[in-house]
């Protein structure tokens, strides 16, 4: 059983990860246009807002 | 204007009028514009490249999924400009008006709901197999051990992702009432509680995965229920915010478009044919007619003349008038009707929702029962732990996430549905309103009809007559000489040759054949006698005038709609403004027994209350300015888009595109979605009855207890999804 002084700290930090990644695309307001998104990576066009002065 | 010269955009510095204008139009210097036609990815590349490409431009950015453009600019520009640039590229693009998108504040609700939904279910996905692990005989030392891990990590979780509940809870008890966060919370702090004590003695059960995936499973209904509201409160935020509205003011002989808000009393406005009044005010130049339905349902045009009175909302339809404002914002004839709404609303009783009544009946049987078992218990064993752990282990069995989602999983698959039919809820209980009704009231003018005017038949005259008639109307804008115009088209009628052509604003077009004076206009002007429905008159020179007779135009699937209503529903209603004779008239055509002419918007609002007075569940659907009282007045009230704001405002469903018939249905599925709401009631009862004599038995575990909630919460979703 003494593996579980890794394992249960491991799963927990992959949980972890998880959930910060989340918690980060949601901070970036990756969800706010979705369908947008989608379609965006279609087209060749330099899409790096905000355009540099 | 000291700043022009630092500005940073030479094109503003090019057009001063244009820089005086922005001033007006512009908050800030980000601009929203809605593009209804965008659904391509060329599209998106399409219009941030001509946007970009403007000098005054810093940023264009689309969003494919509200179909806007935001544009971030250097400088004040005036938006026609930019509406200019995307129609060059073959884009319809309207302005929106930035600070009626109240979008942020509900965005961050929905962001906040969001994040503490994925930190209960992170919590809850480890706790849960921490719990597994208990379950499956984990005893002594490793069970304490992962009873305290779970502890630390459901503890925090908990008390951050219950928020929600515990403020809504505080505020309910402080306000001396129950509502379903009481027991929700309740049971939530019970468990950690004995939980931690347990842990703490090395217990056998602890409830941790229990709080915390009662904790997720509420988060998610109440996600769902603000999803909901909010994409249909930001489709009918979005219709106000189209509505930006300009008028064109003299100052100083020049012309200037401004924001109305920026009107005061004593400016001169001018209102060009074929515009809407924007405020309040005299005319003081100028003849043309009127067309006034909007605000009282009549719909033949008046004539109007120097010194009349003209109210925000009326059309003007041939002549351009100057107008001095003598009202604007909160005085305008718009706040009389206010008034009158808020007299109908302290009138409407106040709807206790489904969820609601639940509520009541649940929480106080649910803290009845677990204070019951507890006093049982502990007379009995005079144990103090056992008495609380089964007194906790009562209030989680009972299973409020099952009635937490039995409600929004609900309405938010009826909601779906409805979307897609193009109607948007805007009030959380409208869909159980709906469900009631068993009286329709219709408003006549621009709900039945679409407020075009149509000819009825051609009268039974000469060719000539007619050609002549085709040229004089072709040559005016006024809505009567369009449809003229367009049946005589239609009709395969030519158009006689005329010279000297002219539009006399307000009462007519006249023109001259051979030499002889020919008119068409309203009935003292050519010399006619009038008739009692909304028509033209054609006078050829001094023979007989002959009468155009024009009927309101019914909308598509109007017919359609009212069989339907008759069948499913119950009685139609046909209430208006407009004169005894063209109500009847529309009536009869859609056989409708019920009906009432001339009606004013007080006494509008008095019949919708003399009907519930019968006891009748009414739901009334309208557009104008006179309906507002009535549709605060019923149960529920449906308006569509093509309305006034201010009766968009006291409906509760707003419906898009111009067809009524999309409407079918729809207390049917409102029926439907009731039926499923009350068999979701009943399966979490249902659960209850077997589960609560466990718990208080003192029988239930942690386990049973994560059985029975995730159980019985996937069925009452899963019935949800019935909603056809």
């Amino acid at each position: 059983m003494d593996v579980l002084v890794y394992l249960i700290p491991i799963s927990i930090f992959l949980g972890g990860v998880g959930l910060f990644g989340f918690l980060y695309t949601l901070r970036t307001k990756q969800y706010d246009d979705p369908e947008g998104d989608a379609r965006r990576i279609l087209s060749d066009e330099w899409d790096d807002h905000p355009k540099p002065d | 204007m000291a700043h022009v010269s630092i500005s940073a955009c030479p094109a503003c510095n090019a057009s001063p009028l244009a820089e005086r204008i922005a001033s007006d139009a512009l908050v800030g210097d980000s601009v929203v514009l809605m593009l209804p036609t965008i659904h391509c990815s060329a599209c998106i590349v399409n219009v941030e490249r001509k946007l970009n490409a403007m000098t005054e431009v810093k940023d264009a950015r689309v969003n494919l999924t509200l179909k806007r453009v935001t544009i971030t600019t250097n400088c004040s520009v005036p938006i026609e400009r930019f509406v200019a640039a995307l129609a060059e590229i073959g884009y319809a693009a309207h302005e929106l008006d930035p600070s009626l998108l109240a979008q942020s504040e509900m965005e961050k609700a929905s962001r906040h709901l969001l994040t503490r939904l994925a930190v209960s279910g992170f919590a809850m996905m480890n706790v849960m197999l921490l719990s597994a692990a208990v379950w499956s005989g984990a005893d002594g030392v490793t069970r304490d051990m992962f009873h305290w891990i779970s502890a630390m990590i459901a503890v925090p979780a908990t008390i951050y992702a219950g928020q929600p509940f515990f403020t809504s809870a505080w505020t309910a008890l402080r306000a001396r009432h129950l509502n379903m966060d009481v027991p929700i919370s309740l049971a939530i702090f019970l468990a950690l509680g004995t939980s931690l004590y347990e842990t703490n003695l090395s217990g056998e059960h602890a409830y941790f995965d229990a709080a915390i995936s009662l904790t997720f499973f509420l988060l998610a209904g109440r996600y769902l229920d603000h999803k909901t509201r909010s994409v249909a409160r930001s489709a009918a935020q979005e219709l106000s915010a189209m509505e930006v509205s300009r008028a064109i003011v003299r100052r100083d002989d020049a012309d200037v478009t401004v924001n109305v808000k920026s009107l005061v009393v004593g400016d001169i406005v001018v209102v060009r044919p074929g515009a809407r009044v924007p405020v309040d005010g005299d005319i003081i130049d100028g003849s043309s007619e009127v067309d006034r339905s909007i605000l009282t349902g009549e719909i033949r045009p008046e004539f109007v003349d120097v010194e009349v009175k003209l109210h925000a909302g009326e059309l003007n339809l041939t002549g351009p008038l100057l107008v001095r404002v003598t009202a604007v914002g909160r005085d305008t004839s718009l706040h009389q009707i206010a008034e009158l709404v808020a007299i109908a609303e302290s009138g409407r009783s106040k709807y206790t929702s489904i969820a609601d009544k639940a509520a009541r009946l649940y929480a106080p049987g649910v803290h009845i029962l677990s204070a019951l078992s507890f006093v049982f218990w502990y007379v009995y064993s005079a144990d103090l732990r056992v008495s609380l752990n089964i007194a906790s282990a009562v209030l989680i069995i009972t299973c409020p996430c099952a009635l937490g989602l039995a409600v929004p999983a609900v309405t938010t698959a009826a909601s779906g549905r409805l979307y897609k039919k193009g109607l948007l809820i805007k009030s959380a209980t409208a869909l159980e309103r709906l469900a009631q009704i068993d009286t329709v009231v219709f408003d006549k003018t621009g709900t039945l009809t679409n407020g075009m005017p149509q000819l009825v038949e051609l009268p039974k005259t000469d060719a000539l007559s007619l050609q002549i008639a085709a040229s004089l109307a072709s040559a005016s804008m006024h809505p009567l000489s369009v449809a003229l115009s367009k049946a005589l088209t239609e009709s395969g009628t030519n158009m006689a040759n005329l010279t000297g052509v002219e539009e006399i604003p307000g009462y007519g077009v006249q023109g001259y054949f051979g030499g002889r004076l020919v008119k068409l206009g309203r009935a003292e002007w050519v010399g006619a006698d009038a008739i009692d429905e909304t028509a033209t008159y054609l006078r050829l020179w001094e023979m007989e005038p002959i009468t155009f007779a024009f009927q309101d135009a019914l909308r598509d699937g109007a017919f359609e709609l009212l069989k339907d209503i008759q069948h499913q529903v119950g009685d139609v209603h046909i209430l208006s403004g407009d004169s005894e004779q063209a109500v009847a008239a529309i009536a009869a055509r859609l056989q409708v027994i019920n009906y009432a002419a001339n009606e004013k918007p007080q006494g509008k609002a008095a019949y919708i209350a003399a009907l519930q007075a019968q006891g009748k569940n009414v739901l009334m659907i309208g557009d104008g300015l006179n309906d507002t009282a009535a549709l605060t007045a019923a149960n529920v009230s449906i308006s569509p888009a093509s309305a006034l704001d201010a009766a968009r405002v006291a409906s509760d469903v707003v419906f898009l595109g111009g067809r009524l018939d999309n409407l079918i249905g729809v207390v049917g599925l409102a029926r439907q979605s009731q039926r499923r709401i009350k068999e979701n009631f009943r399966i979490a009862s249902f659960y209850n009855v077997i589960a609560v004599p466990i718990a208080m038995l003192g029988l239930a575990t942690p386990f049973i207890a994560a059985l029975a909630m995730s159980l019985s919460s996937i069925t009452v979703t899963l019935n949800a999804l019935r909603v056809r």
